[in-house]
This record gives C-alpha cells, sequence and structure tokens, in this order.
C-alpha cells in the first residue's frame, strides 16, 4: 500500500519536471535566503566578539578622574605612581598582570618615511596582560625596563609604513627627537573594538616615554588582567578599595579613579549585533514567507489540474485516503527535496560570501534546521489541502472538470 | 443460480437540488442486465441514460431504490467501499478516453494494478497482456500524446479490462471517433464480451453502434421505455 504510494508519488514527479521544479524552486529560495542571510549574521556577530576578545578578556583598566573625561570643573585628579603598579601586583588576589601604561605619539622617521603612530610606554606585563604575542625579535628585558632604554617593539602598521620591505628588527629610526632600536614586531591583533588600528603602535619601556617624552613618573593608565578562575567584579571591588585607600579618599567621598571593565564594552558591541542579526532574519524569515506563498500558489494551480487526474484514479477504483496519501507523499517529497536543495545552496553561498564580508562562516545546525522544517511544513499543508478537497468531490465532477 | 441477473435495480429515483428546483433525472427505473450480456443505452439527451451509468457504475448514488449488484444492496455502501467495488469488479470507458498524460500506454494500464496492490511483474504481465488484446502491444511505451484516438480508446480498454471485471461500463465510447475507428472499437468489445464473457453496458445515441449489442435499452424522460432483445446476435 504505501509501496503503491511511493511508486505513484514519483512517477507523477517526474512527469511533470517542470511543475516539480517551480514547486521545489519557492522552497529553495526560502530556504537558502534565510539560512544565508542568518548564517552571515551570526559570522558578523562571530566577527564582532573575535575583535572584543583582541582587547584582552577581562581586562580592567584603571584611570583617574570619573568615568570618561576629566569631569567637570575642580582639580584635575592625579595620574598614578609606580608604586600603585607594585601595590595593585602584590596586594590584590585574582590579578594575572599589571601593566603601567604612558601614552603619547609622535611622528617615526625611517630614511625618509615618516607616520604618525602612537607611542605606549609599558613593561613587558602589557604584552602578558594583552594577550598579544610577538611575531618576531624578543620582549624588553627586565634591565632594559629598569633602564628605560631607547628600544622598543612596534605594530604591523607601523612596521609596514616605516620599514616597508625591510627586516625592522635591530634597525634604529627616530621618534621625537631621540633614536630608538626595534628589537621585536608584534603580532597582527586588526582592528579594536571601536575601530582604531590597535597594530599602528610602538610599545617601548615605560621609563624611557615618562624620560624622554612626559617629563614625569606619572602613569596615565593601569591595565589589571584579572585571572580566569577569578570573578572580574570581586577583582574590580578590591581594586577600588584599594585605590581609595592608597588616595586617601574619605568614607562617602566619591572616587578620584574609575575602573572601566573591557566586557561592558564587549556587552554593548555584542548587543548591538544580535539586534542587526535579529533584523537580518526577520528580512530573511519574509522571504521564506513569499517562499511560501509561491510553494503555495503552484500547489493549488496543480491540484486544480489535476483534479480530472483525481477523478480518473477515484473512477478506476483508488480510494479518497489512496489519492490523498499520494498527493502527501509527492507534497513531501519535492518540500524536503526543495528544503535540502536550498540548505546545500546556502551552505556554499555562505561560505562564498562570509570572506568577502570578512566575517567567519558559522555553521548554525539549528537554524539549518529551523528553515528546513518550516519550509517542508508549509509544501506538506498547501500540498495536502488543495488535494484533500479534490479527493471529496465526486469522481463524476472531478472527472467533468477541465 | 447462474440465470440470477448480475444487475438488479430496482425502483431507481435520482432528484438534483431540492425544492422548486428539483429535478427528476431517474423517475423510477427498474432493470435487469444479465451475467454476459451487451447492452446498448440508448435515447435523447436528458433522458436520464448518463445518470443511469453513473449509478450502474457506483460512480453516483440513487436518492431511492435498490441496487443489487451481484445480490448485494450497493446503495448501503460508502464512498470507500463503492471504490472498492469498482476496482474489483468494473471497468470504465469513457468517451473523452481519460488517460494520464505523459503517462506511457503500459503505466497507465497497469494503473488499476497498482491499487489492487499486485507487485510489479505482475503489473506487468497483465498490463502487456491487456495492451496485446487491444492489438497496441508494440506501443506500450507511448503516451497518449503519441497516439491516435482509436489507439488511446483501446488503451482505455485495456486498463478497464486489465483486472479482468466482471462488467465492463462505456459512456459514448466512440463518441470521439470517426466510423472506422469507432467499429474497431465495436469489435474489440463484442470480442471481449464473447470470448472473455464481460458483461458490457454502452451508452450511445448511434444506432450503428448499438446494433453490436445484444439488448438495447430505450430511455425517455428518466424512465426506460422499452428494450429491445436479441438485435445482433
Amino acid at each position: 500500500m504505501l509501496g503503491t504510494t511511493i511508486t505513484l508519488a514519483f512517477r507523477a514527479i517526474m512527469r511533470h519536471k517542470l511543475r516539480s521544479f517551480l514547486t521545489t524552486l519557492g522552497i529553495i529560495i526560502g530556504v537558502a535566503a534565510v539560512v544565508t542571510m542568518t548564517t552571515l549574521g551570526n559570522g558578523a556577530t562571530a566577527a564582532v566578539r573575535e575583535q572584543i576578545s583582541s582587547l584582552g578578556a577581562n581586562i580592567l583598566q584603571l584611570r583617574p578622574g570619573q568615568g570618561f573625561g576629566r569631569g567637570g570643573g575642580g582639580p584635575r585628579p592625579p595620574d598614578f605612581k609606580p608604586e600603585d603598579v607594585t601595590a595593585i601586583a602584590s596586594q590584590l588576589t585574582g590579578v594575572r598582570a599589571v601593566a603601567p601604561m604612558a601614552q603619547s605619539s609622535g611622528t617615526a622617521i625611517y630614511e625618509g618615511n615618516n607616520w604618525n603612530t602612537t607611542v605606549n610606554g609599558t613593561t613587558a606585563s602589557y604584552f602578558e596582560a594583552q594577550q598579544w604575542p610577538i611575531a618576531g625579535g624578543r620582549l624588553f628585558m627586565p634591565e632594559e625596563e629598569q633602564a628605560g632604554k631607547p628600544v622598543c617593539i612596534i605594530g604591523n602598521t607601523l612596521r609596514n609604513n616605516l620599514f616597508r620591505q625591510t627586516d625592522p628588527i635591530g634597525q634604529r629610526f627616530r621618534i621625537r627627537g631621540v633614536s630608538c632600536q626595534v628589537i621585536g614586531v608584534l603580532g597582527t591583533r586588526g582592528q579594536g573594538g571601536f575601530g582604531q588600528d590597535q597594530d599602528d603602535v610602538v610599545v617601548m619601556p615605560i621609563k624611557f616615554v615618562q624620560r624622554r617624552f612626559t617629563g614625569d613618573r606619572d602613569i596615565g593608565q593601569i591595565m589589571v588582567a584579572v585571572d580566569d578562575a577569578y570573578d572580574t567584579q570581586t577583582v574590580q571591588a578590591s581594586l577600588e578599595d584599594l585605590m581609595r585607600e592608597r588616595r586617601k579618599i574619605k568614607p562617602g567621598d566619591a572616587d578620584n579613579f574609575n575602573v572601566f571593565d573591557t566586557k561592558q564594552i564587549s556587552d554593548t558591541l555584542t548587543g548591538t549585533t544580535t539586534i542587526l542579526t535579529q533584523i537580518v532574519s526577520a528580512v530573511a524569515a519574509i522571504s521564506l514567507l513569499v517562499g511560501g506563498i509561491g510553494i503555495m500558489n503552484i500547489m493549488l494551480v496543480s491540484v486544480t489540474e489535476r483534479t480530472r487526474e483525481i477523478g480518473i484514479r477515484l473512477a478506476i477504483g483508488a480510494v479518497a485516503r489512496e489519492v490523498l496519501m499520494q498527493f502527501l507523499v509527492e507534497a513531501v517529497v519535492l518540500s524536503c527535496l526543495g528544503g535540502l536543495i536550498g540548505l546545500v545552496i546556502a551552505f556554499f553561498a555562505s561560505i562564498a560570501i562570509a570572506p568577502l564580508m570578512q566575517v567567519p562562516f558559522i555553521f548554525d545546525p539549528q537554524i539549518n534546521m529551523l528553515a528546513f522544517v518550516f519550509s517542508a511544513a508549509i509544501g506538506v499543508v498547501f500540498g495536502y489541502f488543495p488535494a484533500r478537497r479534490a479527493a471529496s468531490l465526486n469522481p463524476i465532477d472531478a472527472l467533468r472538470h477541465e | 443460480m447462474a440465470n440470477d441477473p448480475i444487475i438488479r435495480l430496482r425502483r431507481i429515483v435520482k432528484t438534483y437540488g431540492t425544492g422548486a428546483t428539483a429535478f427528476q433525472a431517474l423517475k423510477g427505473i427498474d432493470l435487469d442486465i444479465a451475467r454476459g450480456d451487451f447492452v446498448a443505452v440508448m435515447g435523447p439527451s436528458g433522458s436520464g441514460k448518463s445518470t443511469a451509468m453513473n449509478i450502474l457504475g457506483c460512480l453516483d448514488m440513487p436518492t431511492s431504490g435498490e441496487y443489487l449488484f451481484h445480490g448485494h444492496h450497493v446503495e448501503t455502501l460508502d464512498r470507500d467501499q463503492r471504490a472498492l467495488l469498482r476496482r474489483r469488479y468494473l471497468g470504465f470507458v469513457f468517451q473523452g478516453f481519460n488517460l494520464l498524460s505523459r503517462t506511457t500506454a503500459l503505466e497507465n494500464v497497469e494503473l488499476p494494478l497498482l491499487y489492487r496492490g499486485e507487485d510489479r511483474h505482475v503489473r506487468y504481465d497483465h498490463g502487456m497482456a491487456a495492451l496485446d488484446k487491444v492489438g497496441l502491444k508494440p506501443w506500450w511505451d507511448h503516451t497518449p500524446a503519441e497516439l491516435s484516438g482509436g489507439q488511446q480508446q483501446r488503451v482505455a480498454i485495456a486498463r478497464a479490462i486489465v483486472t479482468n471485471p466482471d462488467v465492463l461500463l462505456a459512456d459514448e465510447p466512440t463518441g470521439n471517433l470517426d466510423t472506422e475507428r469507432s467499429i474497431e472499437i465495436m469489435e474489440l468489445l463484442t470480442d471481449l464480451n464473447r470470448s472473455a464473457g464481460i458483461t458490457v453496458i454502452m451508452v450511445t445515441h448511434e444506432p450503428e453502434m448499438a446494433a453490436f449489442a445484444r439488448t438495447i435499452v430505450h430511455f425517455r424522460d428518466g424512465v426506460v421505455e422499452r428494450i429491445e432483445t436479441g438485435g445482433a446476435h
């Protein structure tokens, strides 16, 4: 009985290749569109997450002042001192690395090439805190840090613009009137969370930057990397307590420093991308719906067309149930086939488009399954109900149908 | 019991519509059809002969009256039971052939066997045998579009007889054919009636075709006007 039905369904599909193709086409387009868009949307979200994690996971940035900017009037809150760094490193638990930062900027000059870049004075802990490995050369030696030697590690953007094809290791270039030797090149990091080029940087021992560029012992920012085993918020609270104590802030008075958790940035950006993905998915869902209406249309037309066929089948002794089963099997086969083709197209389209959008390709079984089931359901429902109407006709009326 | 009629109609009434617009197509038909008979049903259009055919073929239900097929009451059967009765005992030939398009002659002929659940080899053997009987074996893989009208009607006849039915119902089987083709079809039906013992009931309005039948039933205004027997034979 089932074998008979399947034989009949496959014969009918093969006999009407164009009609079968048109039916599947609606499903193919719907599924391919929704899956491709969602896959690329997920890739974009992942790309943003990737950029965020390149900020360095679980990093607390300690800055003077309240929040962003230096705040209203009054005296400028003091910067940090090297003793603060030592205190944080020795007194706080759950800290993986602490790096002071004194930032400046300047024009780097090498054999007639010049390039404006950011100068970052810090210690070797900076690379550990950021989890930013070097691509070549070496990090600062402790004695170089202690003495504030004119050595530097450069980012890839600076390297490309200043040294072009030359191997920069061991070369010397000038920046703000002083000569500096390149001892290492950083690995590429790409854009930061706010779109800035993280590779456009020259990293030097903080003592050198303080002595030659800023002229004091002040530290503009302290980067505290939290150990993964510890809760960032707990560490942040202890850090705040420690700093209030060190800066002698009375209970009830406001902090004159702030701790910024990079996780806040990542949450904001992830939220934005999620909204974008949802919008894209909504558009894709509409295309799936339009595809579904297409299927509905072709199914309705084909059943009207096939009413006479149903009449013939009923007249020669088919039971209505058998005719219905045949239509149902046809609808299931075509819908599932269309769904599968749609998934395959979406798979290859996503692989092809993802690099162009500079997002990773991420296969999401859930959305694949959902799109497939939805389109198949549309195909089956709209294949089945018109057929049921036709099968309930009197065989004579069905036969007379033109 | 061999002399019992295969079909017995008693007081069959068929009314279309209800109330003031009701139209009585059959006004109480009594008719016995003997096993192995070749019956031509004649009458002007509107005389109720097609309505009677549909009821005989279990495609339609009488409004009232009794229909005994092999002594069983058909008017009490439901839709599916009537379908099974058609599948088991009846074969149909229509004026418009009613073959499935884009489907080979053999597949068309096999269709009733498929619904009977016969396996592939039985379908092939019986289907080819039926095509052979109507002289179309060499055309087994042609679709209706590739066959002439006469050939299409012969495929339809092959489809009707492939299950070896007791009764073959033909509704104006020659209505769409020229005289030469019509006579071929009539000879085929006569042969099936004589050699295979199939009871043939045929609606026609052409006396030349009716002349092939053994019994001619004349309809007029929803009643059987008269019955001629012993015609051509």
